[in-house]
C-alpha cells in the first residue's frame, strides 16, 4: 500500500517535470478540424489523440500531463506556506505563552470556525486569480494543524530540566527549537504535511473549476473539468480524464498519509 | 450543572471571534481590491461624480472610521447595494437562501439516514465483504473531489441512464442528485465514525455482561450498543451539517441549483462585490451560528465535553 502510494507519487512528480517531453502534443495548440475527437490508438502521423480532444482540439492526454505540474506546484508550494506559518506560530505560541499564545490559539479556533473555501473565494474575487494569490489562499488555509502540534511540542519540553540546563548553559531558543523540538515532531510535520498535500490538491482543482484557479490556456485538471462540462453528453473523456487522475491522486496521498500516520504517529489519530 | 457557564463563555468567544475575524477580513479585502467607485458609476462620469459617489460611500474618511462603520453596518446586514440585481445586497441573498436551505437538509438527512445504518451494520459485521465494500467507498467518497463526484453522477444517472434531470429546480427529481454529491463527504464521514463508535462500544465490559446473561446479539447491539455509542455519533453528524455550508458552492455551480452558492461565484464574474461580500459573511454567520448551537446541545448532553 504504501509503496504503491510512494511510486504512484514519484510517477506524479516525474510526470510533471518532464511533461514537455512526455506529453504527445502541444498542450495549448488548437485543431478546429480535430474537435471532439474520441480516443483513439490510430492516427495517420503516428501521434494519436489517445485520450482524445477537447472543444478546441487540444490534446486530452498532453493536458492532463501538464496539468500535474498545476496541480503538483500550487500543493506543494501551498503545503510549504502553511507549514512555515504554522510551524513559526505555533513556536511563538508555546514558547511566548501568555496572551501572545491566547490570541493564536484563538484565532486558529476562529479560523476552524467557518469554511475556509468562502472567504478564498472572496479573497481570490477581488484579488483576481493568481499562481501567489492562490498559492498563499490555500497555504493559508491549513495552518492549524502544524501550529497545534508545534505548540504542544514546546509546551511539553519548555518545563523540562534539560531544557533549563540548556538555559543556564548559554544556550539559545533557536537551540533548542533545533536540537529538541524539531526532531520530536518530524514524524508529525510529515504526516501532517502529506494529508495537507491532498486537500491543498483537491482545493487548487475546486477552485480552478469554479473559475477562480489557474486561468485558461494554462491545462489544469479542475479546470479541464469545468471546460469538458458542456460536452459531457457528446465528448465525455474531456471532463471524465482529469477527474479520475484527479481522484485518484487525492485517494491515493491521503491514503498514505494514513499510513504514515499509524506507521510513525498513533497519537495523531484522533485528530 | 457545573462547568456549563464558563463552557458556554468559551464556546460565545470563539464564536465572536470568528464573526470579527470574518468581518476584518472581508474589511481588508475590500479596501485592498482598490477603489470600488469607477466599478459603481459609467466609465464616462465626470469627476465630480465620482467625488460624489466617494464621499456618499463614506470612502473619503479614514480608513478607521471606515473600518468601524463597516462592522456597524455588517452587524445590520447592509451591505450596500448589488451592482447587477440593482436592489440592497442583503435582501438578493435572502432570497436565494431557502434554495441553500432545502439542498442542505435534503443532503444532511440523505447522507445521515444512508451512513447510520451502514457504520452499525459494518461494525457488527466487522471485516465481512459488506463491512470491506461499504467502508471502501466510504474512503472514496471522503477524498474525492466534490464536484468531480457531482460530474460522474450528471454523466451516468442523467445522460447515459436519462433517469434523472441535469439542472435547476422543479420538483424532488432534481433534488436528488445535488443532494448527494454535496452529502457525499458527510455520508462517508458519518459511516466512518459510526462504525468506530459502535465498534468502541462493543469491546465495552457491559456488553460482555449482556452477552453473557444470555441476551440475543440483536438485543445486545439495539438495546446497549446503540444508546452508549449515540453522543459521539450524534456530535460527528451535527458537525458534518455546517461543513456542507462550504460544499454548496461547488454543488450549486454544478447543478446550476438556485442558492447562495452558485450566487457568490455568479456575483464574482459579474463584479457585484457588494453581493460577493454579503454572501460570505451571511455564510460564515451561519456556520458559526450552528456550530454554536450544536456544542451547546452537546454540552448539555454530555457534561464531559465541557471540561475539554
Amino acid at each position: 500500500m504504501a509503496l504503491g502510494g510512494g511510486v504512484f507519487v514519484v510517477l506524479l512528480v516525474v510526470t510533471a517535470l518532464a511533461a514537455p517531453v512526455i506529453a504527445p502534443h502541444d498542450p495549448v495548440r488548437q485543431s478546429l478540424r480535430a474537435r471532439l475527437a474520441a480516443p483513439t490508438l490510430s492516427a495517420a502521423d503516428g501521434k494519436a489523440h489517445v485520450l482524445g480532444t477537447d472543444h478546441l482540439g487540444r490534446d486530452v492526454l498532453s493536458r492532463m500531463i501538464h496539468g500535474a505540474r498545476v496541480s503538483l506546484l500550487v500543493g506543494f508550494a501551498a503545503v510549504v506556506v502553511g507549514g512555515i506559518v504554522g510551524a513559526t506560530l505555533g513556536l511563538l505560541a508555546g514558547f511566548r505563552g501568555g496572551w501572545t499564545d491566547t490570541m493564536i490559539m484563538t484565532l486558529a479556533d476562529a479560523q476552524l470556525a467557518f469554511p475556509f473555501i468562502l472567504l478564498a473565494i472572496g479573497i481570490i474575487a477581488v484579488l483576481g486569480p493568481s499562481f501567489p494569490t492562490l498559492i498563499v489562499v490555500i497555504g493559508l488555509s491549513g495552518w492549524v494543524t502544524y501550529a497545534r502540534v508545534l505548540r504542544s511540542q514546546v509546551l511539553v519540553l519548555r518545563s523540562r530540566e534539560f531544557v533549563d540546563a540548556i538555559h543556564a548553559l548559554g544556550g539559545s531558543v533557536a537551540r533548542v527549537i533545533a536540537r529538541h523540538i524539531l526532531p520530536n515532531v518530524l514524524s508529525s510535520l510529515v504526516v501532517i504535511a502529506t494529508l495537507e498535500l491532498a486537500r491543498a490538491i483537491v482545493l487548487e482543482a475546486t477552485l480552478s473549476f469554479l473559475g477562480l484557479g489557474v486561468q485558461p490556456p494554462t491545462p489544469s485538471w479542475g479546470g479541464m473539468v469545468h471546460e469538458g462540462r458542456e460536452y459531457l453528453d457528446s465528448a465525455w473523456w474531456i471532463s471524465t480524464a482529469p477527474g479520475i487522475v484527479l481522484m485518484l491522486t487525492s485517494i491515493v496521498v491521503s491514503r498514505t498519509g494514513d499510513w504514515l500516520r499509524d506507521l510513525l504517529d498513533p497519537t495523531l489519530r484522533g485528530e | 450543572m457545573h462547568g456549563l457557564l464558563p463552557f458556554l463563555g468559551s464556546r460565545l468567544l470563539r464564536a465572536a471571534v470568528a464573526l470579527w475575524l470574518v468581518s476584518t477580513v472581508v474589511f481588508v479585502v475590500m479596501r485592498l481590491s482598490g477603489d470600488p467607485v469607477p466599478l459603481l458609476l459609467p466609465p464616462d462620469a465626470p469627476r465630480s461624480e465620482i467625488f460624489r459617489v466617494r464621499a456618499e460611500l463614506g470612502l473619503d474618511r479614514p480608513l478607521p472610521v471606515q473600518y468601524v462603520v463597516f462592522l456597524g453596518n455588517a452587524l445590520r446586514g447592509d451591505f450596500g447595494r448589488s451592482i447587477h440585481f440593482r436592489q440592497p445586497a442583503f435582501r438578493v441573498v435572502l432570497g436565494y437562501l431557502p434554495a441553500t436551505f432545502e439542498l442542505g437538509l435534503t443532503a444532511f438527512v440523505l447522507a445521515a439516514l444512508v451512513a447510520l445504518p451502514i457504520g452499525v451494520v459494518s461494525a457488527v459485521r466487522r471485516n465481512s465483504p459488506v463491512d470491506q465494500v461499504t467502508m471502501g467507498l466510504a474512503l472514496v467518497g471522503q477524498s474525492a473531489p466534490t464536484f468531480f463526484i457531482g460530474i460522474l453522477l450528471i454523466l451516468v444517472v442523467s445522460l447515459k441512464l436519462g433517469l434523472l434531470p441535469t439542472s435547476g429546480r422543479e420538483d424532488w427529481r432534481n433534488l436528488v442528485l445535488p443532494a448527494l454529491t454535496l452529502g457525499a463527504f458527510a455520508m462517508a464521514s458519518i459511516a466512518r465514525l459510526t462504525r468506530s463508535a459502535v465498534l468502541e462500544v462493543l469491546r465495552a465490559d457491559y456488553i460482555r455482561t449482556a452477552r453473557a446473561k444470555g441476551l440475543s446479539e440483536a438485543l445486545v447491539v439495539a438495546k446497549h450498543t446503540l444508546k452508549n455509542a449515540a453522543v459521539p455519533i450524534v456530535t460527528i453528524t451535527g458537525l458534518q451539517f455546517g461543513t456542507l455550508l462550504g460544499g454548496a458552492v461547488v454543488t450549486e455551480t454544478v447543478f446550476a441549483w438556485p442558492g447562495i452558492g452558485r450566487l457568490a461565484i455568479q456575483s464574482i464574474y459579474n463584479r457585484d462585490y457588494p453581493v460577493v461580500q454579503c454572501t460570505v459573511f451571511l455564510s460564515a454567520v451561519l456556520f458559526i451560528v450552528i456550530n454554536f448551537c450544536i456544542d451547546l446541545v452537546y454540552g448539555l448532553l454530555d457534561p464531559r465535553v465541557r471540561s475539554s
